[in-house]
């Protein structure tokens, strides 16, 4: 007889929702989180998409901690003295279900945590595990502090840096490759001044808004800013290996970088910095997606590396909580039937076939070792693009040559067989 | 000068004003990263380049130097460097490291 039916590791967006749904379904289960509350170790840069939350809590939109309704999508690129920027607002993503919030994880998780607690879910938080408790190759329970928990099923959701999912399923490390590092500022300004700084139409709605060039001065990655409610979310993302090995200043010279150039600096004026974070980035999908179940034992959200960054996009909460979702309903359908081995927690991994999860991980599968040689994205393109801008917005009174002939020279500078190729690795990655 | 210390150069923004604003309850009795006994300079600098807390340090005769104090528990010299001069990682104790307020 074990202790609990279930545990859950770690309480961010997967561990929440896996416990609600094994309360839900009258399942004994116990969280376990290493922080002082849940949330208190994540980070996020962010923005989740709704539609994977609504189907948990219908009623979310009233009374989750949504900082606000992104109502602006602006795409950046950026050079240290110039920058361009796509500016996209429509109605039909402020419906219901194709909806996005800026959320920060402190805050929210902390209310993922009640919902999974209201149904039932025990929590203990300020306790690590430490350990995974194995009987053979079946996981049997967790130790945690001087403790030895059993269950029948873990739920590892313990996120990117797990440091429990190779003893659990032999996950190996993500190679450098891999892995991007976020670093992250929250700054704090008044709420209409967010408001109309980015042209808000309310002080509900804000942008969502990603930057390439500059912020990772040349080398792999990109920037975000992300609009709260009287706070904005500024950072950027770089990949490990191509900062390691190519990066001119540190992750976090970047960062401040990126906030002195004009465009960020005007948004941020009079703002105060009241946080600097830190959180990586799992950017190889499927290349490095461990094991999703074993024998007692099942992984969901990052620790199952489940999260896309498209460069226009990135995702990762909405497949946690989807992943979280599948990962409680079928643990409690697996208890049930009274097999809760790798072959009885199979349903898991059907449903997360079944569902956007693994197919857009699999759509996606070839985005990062495309966007790893895309270098011209993140330096060539930019200046390009500045440059072409400068002919055709600056006036100074000397006589204007055909638009032919002033743009030529600036596209053969990249090589135009450059952009083709570019454009179709576009098309084919995607 | 050194590869550490032109690094070193290129630094103006002062990241320990940063994480001064942070929430830390730090174990003063135990370091949950370790790195080997005499690290290389080149693996030092990756190190240098990807910590967005800015914890590896070097001084300007080229001392280098570690304090996990301000980590931001991320991971990332452990995956930039976990086979070569970190030796350890693990996660604070519990209730201690870094507790966001905003995350």
């Amino acid at each position: 007889m074990s202790d609990f039916e279930a545990i859950v590791v770690g309480s961010g967006c997967a561990g929440s929702i896996a416990a609600y749904e094994l309360a839900q379904a009258g399942k004994s289960v116990l969280v376990v989180e290493r922080g002082n509350f849940a949330g208190a170790k994540n980070m996020t840069g962010g923005r989740i998409y709704s539609h994977a939350l609504e189907k948990v809590f219908p009623n979310f939109r009233g009374e989750a901690p949504l900082e606000r309704r992104v109502a602006c999508e602006r795409i950046s690129m950026m050079t240290e003295d110039a920058n361009v920027t796509m500016d996209f607002g429509s109605q039909d993503m402020l419906k219901d279900g194709q909806d996005s919030y800026t959320v920060l994880r402190a805050p929210f998780d902390q209310w993922l945590a009640s919902k999974a607690e209201d149904a039932g879910a025990e929590y203990i938080n300020g306790i690590a595990v430490e350990d995974i408790m194995k009987d053979g190759t079946r996981v049997v329970g967790v130790r945690a502090g001087e403790d030895e928990i059993t269950a029948d099923v873990v739920l590892l959701c313990d996120g990117v840096n797990s440091l429990l999912a190779s003893k659990a399923v032999g996950a190996q490390r993500p190679p450098a490759s891999a892995v991007a590092v976020g670093v992250k500022q929250t700054v704090e300004l008044p709420t209409s001044v967010i408001t109309d700084r980015v042209l808000a139409n309310s002080d509900k709605e804000g942008a969502a808004w990603l930057f390439s060039g500059y912020p990772t001065q040349g080398t792999f990655g990109g920037g975000f800013v992300y609009t709260n409610k009287d706070s904005v979310s500024l950072g950027l993302v770089a990949g490990i290996e191509a900062t390691m090995n190519c990066g001119k200043v540190p992750v976090y010279q970047m960062l401040e970088d990126f906030k002195k150039h004009p465009v960020i600096a005007a948004l941020i004026r009079g703002g105060k910095v009241v946080e600097h974070s830190g959180h990586m980035v799992p950017e190889g999908a499927l290349n490095i997606m461990p094991e999703l179940t074993g024998d007692g034992v099942l992984l969901a959200g990052e620790s199952a590396m489940m999260c896309v960054n498209l460069g226009y996009q990135v995702r990762g909460m909405d497949y946690a909580i989807a992943a979280g979702q599948m990962a409680g309903e079928h643990a409690a359908k697996a208890l049930s039937s009274g097999d809760t081995s790798k072959v009885g927690l199979q349903g898991y991994i059907r449903a997360l076939e079944d569902s956007f999860v693994l197919k857009d991980l699999r759509q996606f599968q070839r985005v990062p070792g495309f966007m790893e040689g895309f270098g011209r994205m993140f330096d060539g393109y930019p200046q390009m693009v500045r440059d072409m801008l400068n002919k055709i917005f600056i006036v100074d009174g000397s006589p204007v040559p055909p638009m032919k002939k002033s743009m030529l020279p600036i596209v053969k500078r990249m090589g135009i067989m450059n952009v083709l190729k570019d454009t179709r690795g576009v098309m084919r990655t995607l | 000068m050194s590869k550490l210390t032109d690094l070193r150069a290129k630094i103006v923004v002062n990241v320990e004003g940063y994480l001064s604003l942070n929430k830390y309850d730090v174990d003063e009795s135990n370091a949950h990263i370790e790195l080997v006994a005499d690290p290389s300079d080149d693996e030092f600098a990756k190190l240098m380049l990807v910590c967005p807390a800015g914890l590896y340090k070097v001084d300007e005769g080229g001392i280098k130097s570690f304090d996990y104090a301000g980590c931001l528990e991320c991971g990332t010299c452990r995956i930039a460097c976990g086979d070569t001069i970190i030796r350890r990682w693990e996660n604070p104790q519990p209730t201690m490291g870094i507790e966001h307020r905003f995350g």
